[in-house]
Formats: C-alpha cells, structure tokens, sequence
C-alpha cells in the first residue's frame, strides 16, 4: 500500500485552495476551482486502482469473470464528477463574463457592490 | 410490511424525474409558448410534486420506503445498486421544498415581467435537486444532487444578469458551495476507501463497531464540511448573505426556507445513519453545539446591522440555522424533532417575509430601510402583515417557529445546556427586533429620520433592480396570497394538535441507524417505539416565547427611539470597533471567503479529532 497517490490528491486539492486565495483574476479563481477538483479525481482514481491488473472491461476474450480488475465504480464517479465540474466551471466563467462587463474588473479583490 | 417492490417506492424515483423532464421540455418548447402556458405547466408540475409527496410522506410515517433502482434489490444484506430511503423527516423535507416552490411560482406569475421559459426550467431543476437530496440513500447520489441544485441555484442567483451585486453573489455562492461540495467528495472517497460500499445504510453497518481512527475523522470534516457550507455554518456562512441579497425574491424562499436546512438536514443524517456508531456522542455534540452557537452570536449580530432589508433576512436565516444546529446537536429524539418544528415553522414566517420585501421592492424600489424611512406608510395590509411576521419570527405563540424554538430549548436543557434557553430567547429576539426595526421605520415612520452619517456604510438596498416593469401602484393578489398561506401555514404547525407528537415520532425514526440500515437492506419492518402523546405547549415554553417576543419589540423600539439616551449611545460607541471588525470580516471578497472556509474545515477537524487522542 502506498500514500503517495493520497497525498497528491490532497496537495492538488489545496494547491487549488490556495491559488483561489491569491486569486487577482476571476478566470483564474474559476480554474484553480477547477485545480482544487481534480484532487478528487486523483483520490478516486487512486481508491481503485490495483497494481498489474487488467482495465474493467469484461468483453474481450482473455478477460475472464474471475480475473482482477480495477474498481470500475470509483471511474464512474470520476466520470459523474467531470460532468459535475465542466457544467459548474462554464457556469462560473459565463457569471466571470458578466462580472467583467457590470464591474469593469476582473480582480476578485476589487468587487465592493457587497459588504458588511 | 416494506416490500422492495411496493407500488409507493415507485414515487419517489417519479418524484424525482418529473420536475427533471418538464424542465427540459420547457427548455426545448418554452420559447415557442405563451408565457401563461409555460406558468401553467410549471405550476401543475410542481403541484403534482406536492400530492406525490404527501402520499409518501403518509406512507413513510408508518415505516421507511425503500426504492433500489432497478430492482438491484440486497441479497444477504448487501447490494452494488442505488437507494432511495424515504423517511417521514426525509418526505417531510421534500414536501416542504415542494410547497414552497408553488408558492415561489405563484408569485413569480405576475411578479416577473419578462422571463423566458429558463426561469421555469431552472426551479424545477433545482426542486428535483432538493427532491432528490432529502430521498436518496446513497452517499455519492447525495453529492450529485447537491450539485445539482447547487447549479440550479448559482444560476437562479445571477438571474438578474444585469444588476452588479448579483453577479458578485452568484460567484460568491458558487464558488464557496463548489468547494465545499469538493470537500465532500474527498470524504466520500475516503469512505469508499475504507468500506468499499456507497449507500448509507450499508456504510453505517460496516462502520457500526469501528474505532475511531484518523482516515474516519477526515472522511467525516470532509463530507460535514460539503454538507454544513450549504446549510451555512460560519465561518462557512459568507455566502449566504450576499447570494440571498441580490437572488430574486421568489428563488431567496427557496433558499431560506429549504435549501439552507437541507444542508442541515443532509449533515444530520449522514451522521445519524453513518458515524453515530463511531464517535462519541459527547464530543460529536461538543462540536455542533459551539458551531452553532457561533452561527447563531454571528448571525444575530450581523441581522441587528444591516439596513438592506433582504440581507438582514438572510443573516436573520443565518441566526436561525445556528439554533437549528445547537437544536439537532444535542443529538437527542426531543432535539431533532425541535429542529424539525423549528426549521418548518421558520420556513413558513421566513419565506412570508422574503416575499414582504418583493412587495416592498417593487411598490418602492429599494430594500433600504434608512432610504424608505416613513415611505410606506400608506400600506394598510403590509404594515400588519410585516408587524405580524416580525413578533412570529421571534417565536410568539401560537406559531410554529415558536413551538419549535420550545421544543428545542428543552431539549437542549434536558441534555445539560441549561444556558440553552437564553441563547434561543435572544437570538430570535436579535432577528425579531431587526425587523420590527425596519417595519417601524419604513411602514409606520417610526422613530427619529436615521442620521445621516448612517448612511453610506454597508451594503445599501438603494441599488437592487425592482423585478417589474415600473412600480407598483398596489400589490397584486398572487403575491399577497401565497403570503397569507406561509403565513397561515407556520399558524398551523403550532396549532395542530398532533404536531409535536408527529415531530417526536418522525425523529425517534431519524435518530435510529440500525432500524434504517435494516428496512433498507431487508425490506423487513422494524418496529419502531410507538408515537408518544405529547402536547404541544408548555408553559414554560409559552413563556419563553412570549419573552423573546417581548424583547423583541422592546430591542426594536430601543434601536429606533434609543439614540435620545445619551448612556446607550456611549454603550453603543464602544461596541463599535468590535462591530465594524466584525462587519470588515464579511467582506464580500471571494478570496476571503475561501480563506475562512479552510479554517473552518480546520476547526471542525480539531473539535472532532483532538478529543479522540
């Protein structure tokens, strides 16, 4: 068993957190959103993964029943996740747009129309 | 009997589907319609939502209703296939999204000038995303939902696109509630990891005997931390106020009355049915008891400054959810089902008062209690109705709001918070007072004209765009009616006799994980305790809540006659600095919000972990 995969899945997580931080533009803001969700695709990618097995595909004849294969769950969730994310990551680029043209900047610091 | 293969379990899968595909077909046809036909539409299907889920939860009362989708049904307890569990809180939940969602079509009906079919689209989306997240019994499913009415709802926000504060708060709510959803995943994940199983049930059953280790503590900040930025825990909190602020009126119903205490909802029974078997319950309650204490200080703090009339509403929610929290967190029978009472009162006087400041937006063309000070008060209808919905709001019997407020301070006293009940008369005294506050300001031109220095600080509500062509010389009868039934409806919970014993009855259920784990994996019945015949006030209670309402209107009259005490004013001057920190803090800055998000995350995990060492 090793981490290695674990923790590169928690460290593109918050490699992602903190660029949406230090964020000074909001495109950027959007796709380290973006960053941040990919080290889920790296943790589930990692949970199925089985070193020196075949891919979960059973319709080929050397595959039998019986034979090892990676977890095809976790794969679907990661497929399910990347629909999740292009469907969110256009629309927070489509409200970025909107941004721009209502509050001429695109520096998420520079937004005052809410506070307090 | 819970067979697998009732003819009942099939609602809830229909349930869900319905509001999917009218939406699309709204989408492909809608351009092509009347506007009435599309209303019609829209209306008929979430009225259809409302019979099918009044038949489940009639159903899920007597026992759970179990859906595995394609008949994957469990062969020695265990399944690969998906679960939707009803539950009487669950298709209680579900119900309450979709009644207020006729009402927020009602409203909209006339309310919006020019929307095209989208806007129908979208609610519906978003009422199958909450239909969705109270029914399943999958823990990934409740991730996909999640995000589902998340981007229903992020699009609703930014609805006006042309109004500059909406487009800040859509971002604001998008990407904070994306994060968090993130987060979650990451716990789901682990989960996996460790049980190699998704449904709840059959996590809560693989989990029921197993210390308590570091992968478990991660995995359950991880999916608390998705499940409470929805349900606005501070410092998970930001977003709220901004994304309900600028959302039009009918979607901030919508967000305040159900979507907020579905995140509550979702982060309860996620611990009731998968960890309540792990931690101990000691430190668990520890946790959601100081969490919610802070939301609630925080939210009545920031409720009592605001002078934009819908963010002072949100904050009041904020206020709200805190109490919601330290309610479900005493992790008792008693104290869920008095944030079940709590949470259903509270959506009805809420969501009246949402849809008071629409009418008040589009009669006067601004939610800005300082700029509209003595501008109403020609309104003869609405100054009541807001009078009423203000003293309900700090729980005056007979509403619900007020016998859930009961309900739960007794809980809470009878698991060793004996302060319980002076944090619950407060706060909701904070709230009720903000808005008696304004209503005394702008409907009865009450109190002295607001100094001008007031003026230019915070968020004003002179910018928000009115959502119909040209004011409005009277308020029209679609929005006063759906205004009188939340009303009327918030009455009711407090009126019916059997509604405490119902709350009691559905929560012993709620608070059971191996009786769910059981019904879900066997279709076998279990016997749950037989409903207990409780009544529905006390006197202690009554008292409680007529003293909050009290407070209520002596907080409010002190806020608009107290600047001639000169001794309150210098009290005031040095609480000042404090507040201003405080007011800083909500900065409407994305960035921030993210900041406060990861320390919260790293709160939680040390109210949870560090106990255990």
């Amino acid at each position: 068993m090793t981490y290695y995969a674990y923790l590169v899945a928690v460290f593109v997580l918050l490699t992602g957190v903190f660029g949406i931080v230090r964020s000074r533009n909001l495109i950027h803001t959007v796709v380290c959103l973006s960053v941040a969700q990919s080290g889920t695709y790296v943790l589930l990618l990692a949970i199925g993964y089985q070193r020196g097995v075949s891919p979960p595909v059973f319709g080929s004849p050397p595959v039998k029943p019986t034979t090892s294969v990676t977890d095809p769950l976790v794969q679907a969730l990661t497929l399910t996740d990347i629909v999740v994310s292009a469907t969110v990551t256009a629309l927070l680029l489509a409200i970025a747009v909107q941004v721009h043209k209502r509050h001429g900047t695109v520096d998420p610091n520079e937004l005052v129309a809410l506070e307090g | 009997m819970v067979t697998f293969d009732d003819g009942v379990a099939l609602v809830p899968p229909i349930a869900i589907a319905v509001p999917i595909v009218v939406a699309c077909v709204l989408l492909a046809v809608g351009r092509r319609l009347p506007r009435m036909v599309v209303d019609a539409t829209a209306f008929a299907c979430a009225a259809g939502e409302v019979g099918m889920l009044a038949v489940l939860l009639e159903r899920a009362a007597h026992g759970r209703v179990v859906t595995w989708s394609g008949h994957w049904n469990p062969k020695n307890g265990y399944s690969v296939g998906i679960v939707l569990v009803s539950d009487a809180l669950g298709a209680g939940i579900a119900l309450l999204a979709a009644a207020l969602v006729v009402l927020a079509l009602v409203y909209s009906w006339r309310y919006f000038d020019d929307v095209d079919a989208h806007y129908h689209c979208l609610v519906l989306l978003f009422l199958a995303g909450m239909v969705g997240f109270a029914l399943t019994g999958d823990l990934f499913d409740m991730f996909v939902f999640f995000e589902l009415m998340g981007a229903a709802a992020y699009a609703l926000t930014g609805f006006k696109i042309e109004d500059r504060t909406a487009v800040q708060g859509a971002l604001n709510f998008g990407v904070v509630n994306s994060l968090g959803a993130y987060i979650a995943l990451m716990g789901v994940g682990l989960l996996y990891a460790r049980v190699g199983n998704l449904t709840l049930p059959q996590l809560g059953e693989a989990l029921a005997h197993h210390k308590p280790d570091a992968l478990l503590v991660a995995a359950f900040v991880a999916v608390m931390t998705g499940l409470l930025v929805k349900a606005a825990m501070t410092p998970f909190h930001f977003w709220l106020a901004d994304a309900h602020a600028v959302a039009p009126t009918p979607i901030c119903v919508l967000f305040s009355g159900v979507m907020v205490p579905l995140g509550i909802y979702g982060a309860f029974r996620v611990y009731w049915v998968v960890f309540s078997r792990v931690f101990p319950v000691g430190d668990i309650r520890r946790a959601f008891v100081v969490m919610g204490v802070m939301t609630a200080l925080v939210g009545a703090v920031m409720c009592l400054a605001q002078r934009h009339f819908k963010r002072l509403l949100a904050y009041s929610t904020i206020a709200h959810v805190g109490l919601f929290l330290v309610a479900a967190g005493c992790l008792s029978d008693s104290g869920t089902a008095g944030a079940a009472l709590y949470i259903a009162g509270h959506a009805g006087v809420k969501c009246a008062l949402f849809l008071l400041a629409g009418t008040m937006l589009n009669r006067y063309g601004s939610v800005d209690e300082i700029d509209l000070f003595g501008r109403a008060v020609d309104a003869k209808i609405m100054r009541w109705l807001f009078l009423v919905s203000g003293l309900a709001l700090a729980g005056i019997p007979p509403f619900g709001t007020g016998l859930g407020k009961a309900v739960s301070e007794e809980a809470a006293s009878h698991v060793g918070y004996v302060w319980a009940p002076v944090l619950f008369v407060a706060v909701s005294a904070a709230t009720g007072a903000a808005v008696l506050r304004a209503t005394g300001r702008v409907y009865f031109g009450l109190g002295e004209p607001p100094p001008e220095r007031l003026s230019h600080r915070g968020t004003s509500g002179s910018e928000e765009e009115p959502e119909v062509k040209g004011l409005l010389g009277r308020v029209r009868l679609t929005m006063l009616v759906p205004i009188l039934v939340l009303l009327g409806g918030s009455l009711a919970l407090g009126l019916l006799p059997g509604a405490h014993a119902a709350a009691e009855h559905a929560a012993s259920a709620f608070t059971d994980p191996s009786a769910y784990a059981k019904e879900a994996l066997t279709g076998r019945e279990v016997v749950g305790t037989p409903p207990v015949h409780v009544g529905n006030w006390t006197m202690a209670g009554v008292l409680l809540d007529l003293l909050s309402a009290g407070l209520a209107v002596g907080g409010a009259a002190l806020a608009l006659y107290g600047a001639r005490v000169a001794r309150l004013t210098r009290i005031a001057g040095r609480g000042l600095p404090a507040l201003q920190g405080l007011r800083r803090v909500h900065s409407g800055l994305v960035t921030d919000y993210v900041a406060w998000l990861m320390t919260g995350v790293v709160v939680l995990g040390g109210l949870v972990g560090l106990p255990l060492r």
